[in-house]
């Protein structure tokens, strides 16, 4: 990823803030991301397209869904020194309580065991009290070479 | 269908349709979209779409006949995701689901995500649903617990609501 890169180049490899905001997909969904030392916690603040639920109301699976794998991908580019983005193989997401929509929303995410192409990560979301989680992934993802200047396929699986 | 997805706001916000329906699945499109895209220097939609792209078909899929989304609630509790490859940048990704068995309170479901065919796929889902449950405002969190008890506390406010998804 070229930006990846160039954040690389300017000594800014752990600034996910920058990394986010050039994701539209993350700009859409309003993500950010809050670095304090080596803990990652991303907010998605409560917003009204992001409803699934109106009665409850509810943040739609789908968002929960998306969060979460950002979550994970954001630990593992300031885990790692990949140059692209972390490629999902598979996320396995639980739903343990509604996801209130007129509230904001907290991850974190646990490299729960990393190799040199895969790595297993587990997240987690919690609202207005941490001890009372919200939704939970585990999932699967496949970090990119790590050379930087090997010409790869324009676009890999 | 339409009037389904017209309730829900992030599905108006995604830019999902509806597309296309049968005996034993539901289709759901999303056209593509710049806001979409997770990756530019390649243009291909984020991952996270994709999810809610298949969450909404399955849930569509998952629901009880002959109700609707202001009487019963469909809460999702699992929803796993395998990743094919990716999205062609510029290309409506059509989210096909299928409700392969249902309880009185519980619906699975199989969906995939595809361009032309489902034989070939960018992803595929399953998802467990639980269904049953009256759709009112609920307290905040902190005096709830998790679903399960919610259905038991409930359920027997449904208006035999309940009985139909047994089916």
């Amino acid at each position: 990823m070229k930006f990846l890169i160039e954040l690389r180049e300017q000594g800014r490899a752990n600034d996910l803030a920058a990394l986010l905001e050039y994701i539209p997909y993350a700009r859409f969904l309003g993500l950010c991301v809050h670095q304090l030392g080596d803990e990652i916690i991303t907010e998605l603040p409560a917003a009204p397209h992001l409803t699934g639920n109106p009665n409850l109301p509810a943040v739609h699976g789908g968002v929960v869904g998306a969060m979460l794998e950002m979550t994970a991908i954001l630990k593992l580019l300031h885990d790692t020194d990949c140059e692209r983005l972390p490629k999902t193989v598979d996320v396995s997401f639980n739903y343990l309580r509604p996801v209130r929509a007129d509230h904001s929303t907290y991850g974190r995410a646990t490299v729960t065991r990393q190799g040199r192409r895969v790595a297993n990560v587990r997240c987690d979301l919690w609202q207005a009290e941490r001890a009372k989680t919200v939704a939970t992934s585990h999932g699967h993802f496949v970090l990119a070479p790590l050379v930087a200047d090997e010409p790869g396929p324009a676009r890999e699986t | 269908m339409n009037d389904h997805l017209s309730h829900i706001a992030h599905a108006g916000a995604l830019g999902l349709r509806y597309h296309d329906s049968g005996e034993d699945f539901v289709e759901l499109a999303l056209p593509y979209d710049e806001h979409l895209v997770g990756d530019p220097d390649t243009g291909v939609i984020h991952g996270g779409a994709i999810t809610a792209l298949l969450d909404n078909a399955a849930g569509f899929a998952g629901r009880p006949p002959r109700t609707t989304m202001a009487e019963i609630a469909i809460a999702t509790l699992d929803l796993r995701i395998d990743y094919m490859g990716p999205a062609t940048p510029g290309r409506t990704v059509i989210g096909r689901a299928t409700c392969y068995h249902r309880t009185r309170s519980i619906t699975f479901v199989r969906a995939v995500a595809y361009h032309d065919s489902p034989d070939d796929p960018i992803a595929t889902g399953t998802a467990t649903f639980m269904t049953g449950t009256p759709n009112a405002p609920r307290p905040l969190p902190g005096s709830e617990s998790n679903g399960g008890d919610r259905a038991g506390d409930r359920g027997s406010a449904n208006r035999g609501t309940d009985d139909r998804g047994a089916a």
